[in-house]
């Protein structure tokens, strides 16, 4: 289908680059003609971009189950004393910065992929906290008015009535969760996750600007990619479940 | 038949229903008027436990709702709002087919009454079904919602503003629509509405509310003969009383029937006999006549309206 031809190409430039680093050698040798190695050779680049996307995956799957369930819980009647707590903490944390949120991680959970984690999740909640808040706030109330009043369980108007219509705000707020993280995860190298952060810090330290410019360029194109994957399946769902216009 | 008995609404401080009786028989229409904040909407949304009274009683055929299972309760009474709230994310078809779906009728038979309903508010199955709700006029969008309502075909109806926000030309339209189904069907229904107009035109009774209570039940020819009070009288209007009284009787009550209905001549003009007096009224004043030629469903003349008649008669 149409709508996935820029994600896939996306995918190609970024598994292409990763594997085939190598091959551009005499590039990067312009760039730094004194050094004797000009590609990062401490881990191999799959190794790493591997090991970014799990930890972005795995947070933004954790944070995204427990921020939508947040934002469900918030707005039913029985959270509802809740609910301006919780859109407090959604909009205050969003102006943490992330290198804050690790920094604060680092004396708890000491260094690794754990806090890096830690820090991921947390962090990541809050944008599809704050939109399956906006999202489930944003429907008509007669549209869940005449939902129940027509005799749907609870149940069902949350899953057939309001998590459809919500759902791309909160597909949106996903988006941003994971384009964030995908940055956010990179400096988790400084308290020692290994991601595709690794060769930026280690070219920052030794002057390296080729191993600088190999950990940008791959991050650039996995948020590059992971983007218009989003807005692949935003489409998706806007075409599936909320058609606003006729369907083509 | 739904009864209230003693039904009282509070939001925190303000009584929204302030001890209420109300009883509407079985397909009876009864109508709520009343300026707008007076409780018309809390009623309603009481009947189908969408607001639980804060005391008092409601009873459906004899059973207190407080007691029915809720499904059960709602399935069983059509619901229809000012909003129309159509899903947007569903077409017109599946909108209506929302209560026979939660009833799991098999598909063949909501096709079936999706069509039929549709035909009968008169929207082209063809045309409509697939379109989604922000594709459709207003006046389309609120016949959807009372498609939807009517889809399982309910005992009781309930309908809040179910005709607002539209031009008075389609508002009529709609309002006739729903008398005519009315006739058919006999649904009990309960329906909310600020303009005495409409009131007067669709109910068997009308109650009139004022800051949560009712102020006077009866049938509308009461209302405006007897209005029980300043304010009722205010509300249907003290002057066009008489007009308005018109209104509601058939040209049929004060015509002059022929022996034998005739054939009419081609071209002929003239009222249907279920035309009303004050329209009657109107056109022997436009065309200064001194009768009109009545006629029925077929178009045979049935007989005269005569102008004296009209004005000793009429009121
Ligand atoms: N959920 C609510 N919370 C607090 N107050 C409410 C609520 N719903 C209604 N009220 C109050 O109860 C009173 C009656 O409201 P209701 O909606 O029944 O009026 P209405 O007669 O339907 O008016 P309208 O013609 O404007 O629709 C109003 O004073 C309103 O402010
Ligand atoms: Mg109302």
């Amino acid at each position: 289908m149409r709508i996935w031809r820029t994600p896939v190409l996306w995918l190609a430039v970024l598994l292409a680059l990763t594997l085939g680093m190598d091959g551009l050698e005499p590039l990067f040798r312009l760039i730094q003609p004194d050094t004797q190695s000009v590609i990062y050779q401490r881990e191999t680049f799959l190794f790493l971009l591997g090991n970014h996307v799990l930890l972005v995956l795995i947070s933004a799957t954790i944070g995204t189950f427990a921020a939508v369930a947040g934002g469900i819980f918030a707005t039913r009647p029985s959270g509802r004393d809740f609910l301006p707590l919780v859109s407090q903490i959604a909009s205050i944390g969003q102006t943490f910065p992330p290198v804050a949120v690790l920094a604060l991680a680092v004396p708890v959970l000491g260094f690794g992929e754990g806090p890096t984690l830690v820090a991921l999740v947390l962090y990541g909640l809050l944008p599809v906290l704050r939109n399956t808040l906006a999202g489930l706030d944003g429907i008509d109330p007669a549209v869940t008015e005449a939902a129940r009043g027509m005799g749907m369980s609870a149940r069902q108007v949350l899953f057939q009535v309001e998590i459809p219509l919500a759902g791309r705000v909160i597909l949106a707020g996903i988006r941003t969760s994971v384009t964030i993280n995908i940055a956010t995860a990179a400096i988790g190298s400084t308290i020692g996750a290994r991601t595709l952060g690794d060769p930026v810090i280690a070219g920052l330290v030794n002057g390296n600007t080729a191993y600088v410019l190999q950990g940008a360029l791959l991050i650039g194109l996995l948020a590059l990619m992971t983007d218009s994957l989003f807005e692949a399946l935003e489409k998706l769902w806007a075409r599936r479940l909320a058609p606003t216009v006729s369907p083509a | 038949m739904i009864e209230l008995k003693n039904v009282t609404r509070r939001f925190g401080q303000t009584v929204a229903v302030d001890h209420i009786d109300l009883t509407v028989e079985t397909g009876e229409v009864c109508v709520l008027v009343g300026s707008s904040g007076c409780g018309k909407s809390t009623t309603l949304r009481m009947i189908n436990r969408l607001l639980p009274a804060s005391s008092g009683e409601i009873l459906v055929d004899g059973e207190d709702v407080t007691g029915m299972d809720l499904q059960r309760l709602r399935l069983n009474m059509g619901y229809a709002i000012q909003g129309t709230g159509l899903f947007p994310h569903w077409s017109v078809a599946r909108n209506i087919a929302l209560v026979p779906r939660l009833l799991k009728w098999p598909k063949e038979r909501i096709d079936a009454r999706v069509t039929e309903l549709l035909q009968m508010l008169e929207m082209d199955p063809a045309s409509f079904a697939d379109k989604y709700p922000q594709q459709l006029s207003g006046g389309q969008a609120q016949r959807v919602g009372v498609a939807r309502a009517l889809a399982a075909d309910p005992n009781i109806l309930l309908m809040d503003e179910p005709f607002g926000a539209l031009d008075a030309i389609t508002r009529e339209n709609l309002q006739l629509e729903m008398l005519r189904l009315q006739r058919q069907l006999k649904k009990t229904t309960v329906f909310v509405t600020h303009d005495i107009d409409e009131a007067l035109r669709l109910a068997t009774r009308i109650a009139v509310m004022d800051q949560g209570r009712i102020v006077q039940h009866d049938t509308p020819e009461n209302i405006l003969r007897r209005p029980a009070s300043d304010f009722v009288e205010n509300l249907v209007g003290k002057q066009d009383r008489g007009l308005k009284l018109m209104a509601l009787r058939p040209v049929r009550d004060l015509m002059t029937p022929h022996d034998k209905p005739r054939p009419a001549e081609p071209g002929a003009d003239g009222l249907k006999e279920d035309d009303s007096l004050r329209l009657a009224l109107s056109v022997m004043l436009w065309q200064d006549l001194r009768q009109v030629a009545v006629f029925d469903h077929q178009g045979n003349e049935t007989g005269v309206l005569l102008r004296e008649r009209l004005i000793e008669g009429g009121v």
